[in-house]
């Protein structure tokens, strides 16, 4: 999962602007604290053979010179925080040598959705990706807030009720990621991880025929089962019933997940027993 | 009857907060029968309960942030221990208490400690840097100081009765919506930060008022100490945020109790609103924080280095640009919720625009120690270890300013590193500073310095060793508020935060000792000079402790560092030998009302959370009632005959000048 060791390249891009960052801001930032320690050291009290000016407190040159170094840093920053906000905005899309493929992802209470909508396919916590092909994801939630992160492959997006967040990004070598959530969402949240099998685009071809056969098929109804909280799904795969399942819940057709009602103090009591 | 409170609230069957609290009860019972045994409640109720003294109530306040920093370091405690056992197993927290305890954690040590700790010194100090006699609304101050401990009492009742929160230290909606927390949890939250929020409000109003409209003869805004002037921008944020966070929380509350929709899945509520409003207030409070450290360190820099702070001017306009800048920045909180590339860029620039005048105010701190006699006493070493640590999570902070790599740095545990590495390193580190140096102004004894050099070593490495791994998870991707984990790269960092926390814990324990220590020793330890560091502003120029009147004949400022041109007067014999002219002195009266209205507003507080209307509605009543009660009052000052103030002056004036001869013909 290092952040450090990217596998696609928004990840790259944004391990570089990352570490560019942090030695543009090495530069200033080690002789500023080496000169902390070197002043204290050399001005303390036992020294006789340094200077002595207690009166001395101002000099026009030298406040030019401290409030020149961190703008001009940070001018230099701005440029870069500009220019990487731009490229790299996850809503933005892709090249690829191939046509881009669509994952529409729902977290849910507490899982994660994964829907192929042109392989009519879905999946529970596990993802299976095509190396070097564009990916482009449209989250949703259908419970609280939440966030859809693969480390290696770059850029958090949240996911919200009611709303349909992007996020683009590119595996470019097979092998399996870890993918995890980002935003706390209540007790099952620290199972909400999965496994992304990043894989030749033949083999693609193959998981999503076979995929487009299994048996077990989300709609409408066993989508309402899977929505239910529940903790430490296994991965699962779907035939896709409802091709437009993802929008219905996006917008609000299907409404939001009810939520955990158990153990929770002073909610089974007269006046709140019915909120659900 | 009793709303929504049956037995079944009370966590009977958890063996870890029932052992928590039945200690804790036990010792304020102990507490309080001593108290009472030794007859001391009438001094307690007198001197410090119903004081509006600006000193005591500090004092207080610093009290409650030192008690509930042992509280919130219990949580951050059970936390690094639970994600250090927690790979591949549950650990010993399940999720339900684990959760609470992450949101108490946050919760406690922003509102409970960071805020009392830096509104007490602030309280202490502030009057005296400005040579009068008391703040603008006496009686005000000590409202918003027992409002504030309501918020932190109703805060520890949940751990008994109920639970806390488990949505972490901001409740996010959905999460926090009744669909979603049915519980009281998040009652708890926002009933006592309701309340504690009024009691911070009032603060602020009166810290902003005395800076602005009460000060000596001669106290020009360009005279003041620096401290005075972070504390005008601290609470100028305070007057201008904290609305935004009352009426945030109360929108939550309206939809949890009456059925409204602003922020919830359905009906037309909008979650994003929640978002900007929380850190419309949540951005300008972390300036909140850590403006009056700013002003700590410039003291104490300035009086350990023995000499004037370099580039005061350009200091005090860094200190209002970044009390302005702050209110501009809120977005950089959610770079990742798909917002577009301008916005993100906009508010990622206007974010680093901020490191300017921070960066700023290191370099004269360096400056400031330049040409200087630098002592390294607790307080300094406090502020040299603060620019060092604060220049760290300063980078860090920069960092996460630009958009791209927030990206993927977002909600990780390198955010979590940053925040801490700002807070403990910046606010706490100046909190600790200022209480060293400030301790013997207001008790007239010094805290032991070899304990404190301790507990500063203890600190200063145990934060390294706590938090510098967390940075490393970070990057290998581990995000925040995880119970328990499957990856084992994270687990052997998590190991080692686990220590860096014991050995904070080192840090607090010497703390306790050294107070312990110093107290039993404070004839030793006794300052009765009123001046033990060789200060520069007007704090010092008055006795240890200071009299209730703070200054027998009010000082007149000529410029700059104020005691320090007296004390340069005196030691060139140019003072005039004119005896001072006292006169009668008007002080504002003890008052029980902020005692009696936070009474009524825990039990209203208490009953809101629990849904006991009839106890809501007696809660509301007496507070009403306490307030017409006060305002009505006829007398609400008493005199100090000028006798009485020569007589006190006098005495403690012989003393410093016998002091001050036997130390000449040595």
């Amino acid at each position: 999962m290092n952040i450090l060791d990217p596998q696609g390249p928004i990840g790259i891009a944004e391990k570089t602007i990352l570490i560019d960052s942090v030695a543009i801001m090495l530069a200033i930032v080690v002789p500023t604290i080496v000169a902390i320690f070197a002043f204290a050291y050399w001005f303390r009290a036992s020294n006789a053979k340094a200077a002595h000016l207690p009166d001395w407190e101002y000099s026009g040159r030298i406040e030019l010179v401290v409030w020149s170094i961190p703008t001009l840093t940070v001018i230099l920053l701005g440029g870069v925080a500009w220019i990487g906000a731009h490229e790299l905005d996850p809503a933005k899309a892709i090249d690829g040598p191939s046509p881009p493929l669509t994952i529409q992802a729902v977290s849910l209470d507490w899982k994660w959705l994964f829907i192929y909508p042109d392989q009519k396919i879905a999946t529970i916590n596990t993802l299976t990706v095509p190396a070097g092909v564009p990916l482009q994801f449209q989250l949703t939630s259908a419970s609280v807030m939440n966030a859809f992160f693969i480390p290696q492959l770059g850029s958090l997006i949240y996911t919200m009720n009611g709303m349909t967040t992007r996020l683009n990004l590119r595996a470019d070598k097979p092998g399996t990621l870890q993918g995890l959530s980002g935003h706390f969402s209540g007790d099952g949240f620290s199972d909400m991880h999965f496994d992304v099998h990043v894989v030749p685009s033949e083999e693609f071809s193959k998981w999503a025929q076979d995929g487009s056969q299994v048996e077990k098929s989300l709609d409408e109804h066993s989508y309402e089962q899977i929505a239910k909280p529940s903790m430490k799904n296994e991965p699962a795969i779907y035939r896709l019933a409802d091709p437009d399942l993802f929008r219905s819940i996006a917008t609000q057709k299907i409404p939001s997940s009810p939520g955990a009602p158990s153990g929770v103090i002073g909610a089974a009591l007269p006046g709140v027993a019915d909120v659900r | 009857m009793f709303g929504k409170l049956t037995w079944a609230a009370i966590p009977i069957d958890q063996p870890i907060p029932m052992i928590a609290s039945g200690v804790v009860a036990l010792a304020i019972l102990a507490i309080l029968a001593w108290v009472v045994i030794k007859g001391h409640l009438p001094y307690l109720w007198h001197e410090w309960i119903t004081s509006v003294d600006h000193k005591r109530i500090g004092v207080m306040y610093t009290l409650l942030a030192m008690v509930m920093l042992l509280r919130g370091f219990a949580d951050a405690i059970m936390m690094r221990a639970q994600q250090s056992v927690a790979f591949h197993s549950q650990g010993f927290l399940p999720p339900e208490h684990y959760d609470q305890i992450f949101s108490a954690h946050g919760t406690i040590m922003i509102f409970f400690v960071a805020m009392p700790f830096v509104i007490g010194l602030m309280n202490l100090v502030v009057p005296l840097q400005l040579g009068v006699r008391d703040v603008a609304f006496p009686t005000l101050n000590s409202v918003g100081f027992w409002l504030t401990a309501t918020g932190a009492l109703l805060v520890n009742i949940s751990l008994v009765v109920g639970e806390f929160a488990r949505t972490g230290w901001l409740p996010y909606p959905p999460l926090s919506e009744l669909a979603y927390s049915p519980g009281v949890g998040v009652d708890y939250y926002l009933w006592s930060l309701q309340i504690a929020g009024v009691g911070t409000l009032v603060s602020g109003i009166n810290l902003v008022t005395t800076v602005l409209k009460v000060r000596t003869r001669g106290m020009t805004y360009l005279r003041m100490p620096m401290f005075c002037w972070t504390a005008l921008a601290t609470n100028l944020l305070i007057v201008a945020a904290f609305p935004i966070l009352t009426a945030t929380l109360a929108m939550l509350l309206l939809d949890r109790y009456l059925g409204f929709h602003f922020f919830t899945n359905d009906g037309g509520g909008n979650m994003m609103m929640f978002m900007n409003l929380i850190w419309a207030w949540g951005h300008p409070e972390v300036y909140i924080l850590v403006l009056p450290a700013f002003g700590i360190f410039s003291e104490v820099v300035s009086t350990f280095s023995g000499k004037p702070l370099f580039g005061y001017r350009s200091m005090v306009l860094a200190t209002m640009a970044i009390c302005v800048i702050s209110f501009m920045v809120w977005l950089h909180h959610f770079f990742t919720m798909g917002a577009g590339p301008d916005v993100n860029a906009i508010f990622g620039i206007a974010s680093m625009i901020i490191a300017v005048p921070t960066g700023v105010k290191i370099y004269n701190w360096l400056f400031t120690m330049y040409g200087g006699r630098v002592r390294f006493e607790t307080p300094l070493l406090w502020s040299i270890g603060f620019m060092v640590t604060f220049i760290i999570g300063g980078l860090t902070g920069v960092l996460l300013a630009v958009p791209p790599a927030d990206f993927v740095l977002h909600n990780s545990l390198f955010l979590v590193a940053h925040f801490h590495n700002v807070i403990i390193g910046g606010v706490l580190f100046g909190a600790f500073a200022g209480y060293t140096y400030w301790f013997p102004k207001a008790f007239g004894f010094k805290l032991h310095e070899g304990l404190g050099q301790a507990a500063f070593w203890c600190w200063q490495v145990g934060f390294y060793v706590a938090f510098m791994p967390l940075y490393a998870v970070g990057l290998l991707g581990m995000t925040r508020r995880m119970q328990h984990y499957d990856v084992p790269e994270w687990h052997p960092w998590l190991i080692v935060a686990g220590f860096g926390a014991a050995l904070i814990l080192c840090g607090i324990v010497f703390q306790i000792l050294q107070l312990v220590v110093s107290i039993r020793q404070r004839a030793r330890l006794a300052d009765k000079t009123g001046d033990p560091w060789d200060g520069r502003s007007l704090e010092w120029a008055t006795s240890s402790p200071p009299p209730v009147f703070n200054f027998a004949v009010l000082p007149d400022v000529s410029g700059e560092d104020a005691f320090w041109r007296i004390k340069k007067r005196a030691a060139e014999g140019t003072v005039s030998d004119e005896k001072p002219e006292y006169r009668d002195i008007e002080m504002p009266r003890n008052s029980p009302t902020g005692f009696v209205c936070a009474f009524f507003a825990t039990m209203m507080g208490f009953a809101l959370i629990w849904h006991i209307w009839w106890m809501v509605a007696a809660g509301a009543i007496g507070a009403f009632a306490t307030f017409i009660v006060f305002a009505w009052r006829d007398h609400d000052e008493y005199v100090i005959p000028a006798d009485e103030v020569a007589r006190i002056d006098r005495s403690s004036n012989a003393q410093r000048q016998a002091i001050l001869s036997a130390q000449a013909a040595r």
